[in-house]
């Protein structure tokens, strides 16, 4: 069998080394336009920062690949014949495939603004852009970002990092308004300020302006006002990367559509990751997701089906992470931005503003059903538990410790939490067993 | 930068100067400029950001991504070592500016071996300061960083020189075989012995925290109690070295050397020992023949080549472990305990790696710490000093150091299925 996977980012590639893990004899092939080897897309920013040199990224060293039969082919696929299952490269070059997966990634997404073409302005997503940024950022005191989400606080931390002063144009009211609840985006946006970032609210862009040599100038804000910069980022997402399956006549729509199998419209092709739509998203769940965890999800159960062990994709507990500057964040189980019938949120923050955690049960059985933490490390294994058994509140409260991720020393805040909590529901009961981590307390609950 | 400048161009000066109270005067002047200078550096450097993990441009830097200054840096500190060694004569006029500091400690003359501790020492004072400014917003960084700091100067400066105060051996209570192998040489041994109660008192300290103490120790917390909380050598990579902990080789050819050289040299180090014993007992005759070329070998190419010129000298090109990773005999022994007889790893916290490198990048010990993270496995790793910077640099809170249950120890997160392809 000859499996071919377009795009070596962590869906491509969790996929191909699950297959070879499965499947000694395949011959397997990983065909990215991008880089000659898969790097870690999260990281990028700290390329820019000077944290890390380009080896690091890699998640993997260079003899991996050969030593495990991985073929490598560093071109642009440019077309695809799924009739004669065949992939056409930009070298002229043809491969032809038993199976396909495509797993191509996003595209950055922009509004087509006026001016957005000018030299200056540009989104971030991939290597490129990174090559871009940092020659265009190179010398400049003033840049503005775009977009009020994980990759708008990824360029407005780089560009700080180099004494740049940033002016952030968030269309919402408040900062991630779509995911976070408003106590979360309240700390984060203070802490935000805190590093001297410009953060302005309901503005949005209307324009982009250029100067003789059609390099950006300034931008104009919804409102009228002209800012004055030297650079703009574009953060306001991503869309699937569907080009090769149009031009293949797959059917899409936001995505490449796929069935729970990530079976693609034609016999033997496969979508997974950023890239893939679900035709039938799990209740609750959307139907395209653009996350590392879920693409790596998706390419390990695309890759059983590929070698002959049909698996539907399901991606079960939702969780993710992200960092803001130097509060990290970290969400397991679902936390509706917005006030929910028939669950009860209770909120807990440091009076340093470094520390919150918000947990979300239901009012009939006290089941919890989310947790949201800010600057507190939470064990996930603990969490999907307590999800996945409808753990009351009181004992999630009771055993906190066990979840209870920070470094060794930290200071505990479960004695706090737990007062915050009867302070917020009197009626409701806490048991007092307090959890201690340590050499002698008991690991887990 | 200026007066740090300056305290090394009055060391120099009170190295040429023949007057001696003019090499004093520069001497203390030169210390207290290159101290304060680190210390004002240090504060600069981190007192202006909000405290937190921010190693902006350190692979950008001349000093610290091997550029011309770490190149400067490396050879001026591997002369240094070369002279210490070798040709100790050079820096006569700077051990004599020292006499009056070792008569009030030791009631003796100074030697190269004293200027050397109180530069050791210093360093790990003063970048010791630099480290808890640095890393004062974790706990567990400042508790480690103060105890390498303590040990040092209390048990591998300030103790030894008041043994010799005192007319007692020079005892360093807090380096044992086979780190310090010749502890456990007869020869030592005999000498302690013979030196009444209190060192009675020594032969049975340094058997008992060889063969004792350390595998209890290590079964609990894991290598690091020694290697990051107490040892010399890791005192100054913890403080000294910070800055360079980056820049050892993650790469598996840099783990291969480091089976190949650090399991022989303590082999070596446990042989050598025997036959000693064995030679001592008198059952093999003219064992001596074989023990005293060998031991001089060891002496030279391990004990001073090895842990000084290559451990220290290379910090700004190899890393500030490159003796405790490949050299350090003591390290050998304790990573096979941690490795098979402890309750020590490092937790990977479910599926939430983004393989984004930053942990790998922050080990000293080379140990490319995101392969095992992106596989959802906890470290298990002989290496591992258990510095914690890995956790500290994780931007996902993935990371975490434990010490316990032994159950499940090495029992991966079920949100990764684990590939079975080989990662060294």
């Amino acid at each position: 069998m000859h499996l071919v996977i377009i795009g070596n980012g962590i869906t491509g590639v969790t996929a191909a080394i699950t297959a070879r893990g499965l499947n000694a004899e395949a011959r397997i092939t990983l065909v990215s336009a991008e880089s000659a080897h898969h790097y870690s897309r999260p990281a990028l920013m700290y390329l820019y920062l000077g944290h890390l040199r380009y080896a690091d990224v890699k998640p993997y060293e260079d003899w991996f690949w050969a030593e495990n039969r991985l073929e490598l082919v560093h071109a642009e696929a440019t077309g695809l014949d799924t009739a004669a299952r065949t992939v056409q490269l930009a070298t002229g070059q043809s491969l032809a495939y038993d199976k396909l997966l495509l797993a191509t990634g996003s595209v950055v997404r922009t509004a087509g603004w006026p001016g957005q073409q000018l030299r200056g302005v540009q989104g971030f997503y991939g290597l490129p852009d990174l090559e871009n940024m940092s020659r265009a950022t190179q010398g400049i005191r003033h840049a503005v970002v775009v977009g009020g989400g994980l990759i708008g606080v990824e360029l407005a931390e780089m560009l700080h990092s180099r004494g740049i002063r940033v002016t952030w144009l968030v269309r919402e009211a408040r900062y991630w308004q779509s995911v976070l609840p408003p106590e979360e985006s309240a700390l984060l946006t203070t802490h935000i300020r805190c590093h001297g970032i410009d953060f302005r609210e309901n503005t949005e862009l209307r324009e982009v302006l250029g100067d003789d040599q059609g390099r950006v100038r300034a931008i104009v804000t919804t409102t009228g006002q002209e800012l004055p910069t030297e650079w703009v980022g574009l953060a306001t997402g991503v869309q699937p990367n569907l080009t090769l399956a149009r031009a293949a006549g797959l059917e899409t729509d936001r995505g490449i559509l796929v069935d729970t199998w990530l079976e693609a419209s034609a016999p033997g092709v496969y979508a997974a990751g950023d890239c893939a739509q679900h035709r039938q998203p799990a209740p609750g769940e959307v139907a395209v997701e653009q996350l590392w965890y879920t693409g790596r999800m998706q390419g390990e159960t695309v890759a059983h089906t590929l070698c002959g062990q049909p698996t539907p994709y399901r991606r079960g507990q939702w969780f993710n992470s992200a960092k803001f500057f130097n509060l990290e964040y970290q969400t397991y189980g679902r936390v509706p931005a917005q006030p929910t019938a028939g669950l009860a949120s209770f909120c807990w923050q440091h009076p340093n503003g470094k520390h919150l955690l918000r947990i979300n049960f239901r009012q009939a059985d006290h089941a919890v059903t989310g947790i949201n933490a800010l600057g507190l490390r939470q064990r996930q294994d603990v969490w999907e538990r307590w999800l996945a058994a409808a753990t009351p509140i009181d004992t999630v409260l009771a055993q906190l410790a066990a979840a209870n991720f920070d470094a060794e020393f930290s200071r505990q805040h479960e004695p706090a939490i737990r007062r915050e909590f009867a302070r917020q529901f009197p009626d409701l009961p806490v048991a007092p067993a307090a959890r201690r981590r340590g050499l002698f307390g008991a690991r887990l609950g | 930068m200026a007066a740090v400048a300056l305290g090394l161009l009055a060391l120099l000066a009170a190295a040429a100067d023949a007057d001696a109270a003019r090499a004093r005067l520069s001497l203390w002047l030169g210390l207290t400029l290159l101290s304060g200078g680190a210390l004002v550096w240090a504060w600069l450097a981190f007192g202006n950001r909000e405290a937190g993990w921010h190693p902006h441009d350190l692979w950008r830097r001349a000093s610290t991504s091997r550029g011309a200054v770490a190149w400067v840096t490396g050879v001026a500190l591997t002369g240094f070592y070369v002279v210490l060694y070798w040709f100790p004569w050079l820096l006569e006029n700077l051990i004599r500016a020292f006499d009056p500091f070792s008569q009030v400690l030791r009631h003796k003359a100074a030697d190269q071996w004293f200027l050397y501790g109180t530069f050791y020492t210093l360093a790990v004072l003063v970048l010791g300061g630099r480290a808890l400014w640095k890393y004062r917003f974790s706990r567990y960084h400042l508790a480690r960083t103060v105890s390498v700091m303590f040990f040092q100067l209390g048990f591998g400066f300030l103790l030894p020189g008041l043994l010799l105060a005192l007319q007692q051996p020079e005892f360093y209570f807090t380096y044992f075989w086979p780190l310090k192998y010749d502890y456990l040489f007869p020869s030592t041994v005999s000498q302690l012995l013979h030196g009444g109660g209190l060192g009675v008192f020594m032969v049975f300290w340094g058997v008992a925290m060889s063969f004792l103490a350390t595998p209890v120790l290590t079964y609990f917390f894991g290598k690091r109690w020694y290697c990051a909380w107490v040892c010399g050598c890791g005192g100054l990579a913890e403080t000294a070295g910070d800055a360079y902990r980056h820049l050892s080789d993650k790469s598996r050819q840099a783990w291969r050397w480091e089976v190949r050289l650090v399991y022989p040299i303590l082999g070596l180090i446990v042989v050598l020992t025997a036959l000693l014993w064995l030679g001592a007992s008198g059952l093999v005759p003219a064992l001596g023949a074989v023990t005293g070329p060998l031991g001089q070998f060891y002496g030279f190419a391990i004990g001073s080549v090895f842990s000084g010129i290559v451990g220290v000298g290379f910090y700004p090109l190899l890393g500030s472990r490159v003796w405790c990773r490949f050299g350090c005999p003591m390290a050998a022994y304790l990573g096979l305990l941690q490795k098979h007889f402890s309750r020590f790893r490092i937790s990977t916290n479910g599926g939430q790696c983004i393989s984004c490198g930053n942990c790998s990048n922050a080990c000293e010990m080379g140990i490319d710490v995101k392969q095992y993270a992106q596989r959802g496995e906890p470290i298990v790793r002989a290496a591992c000093v258990g510095c914690g910077l890995c956790a500290t640099a994780c931007p996902r809170g993935v990371l975490s150091l434990e010490n316990g249950p032994r159950e499940g120890r090495l029992a991966g997160s079920t949100f990764i299925h684990a590939d079975s392809l080989r990662i060294l």
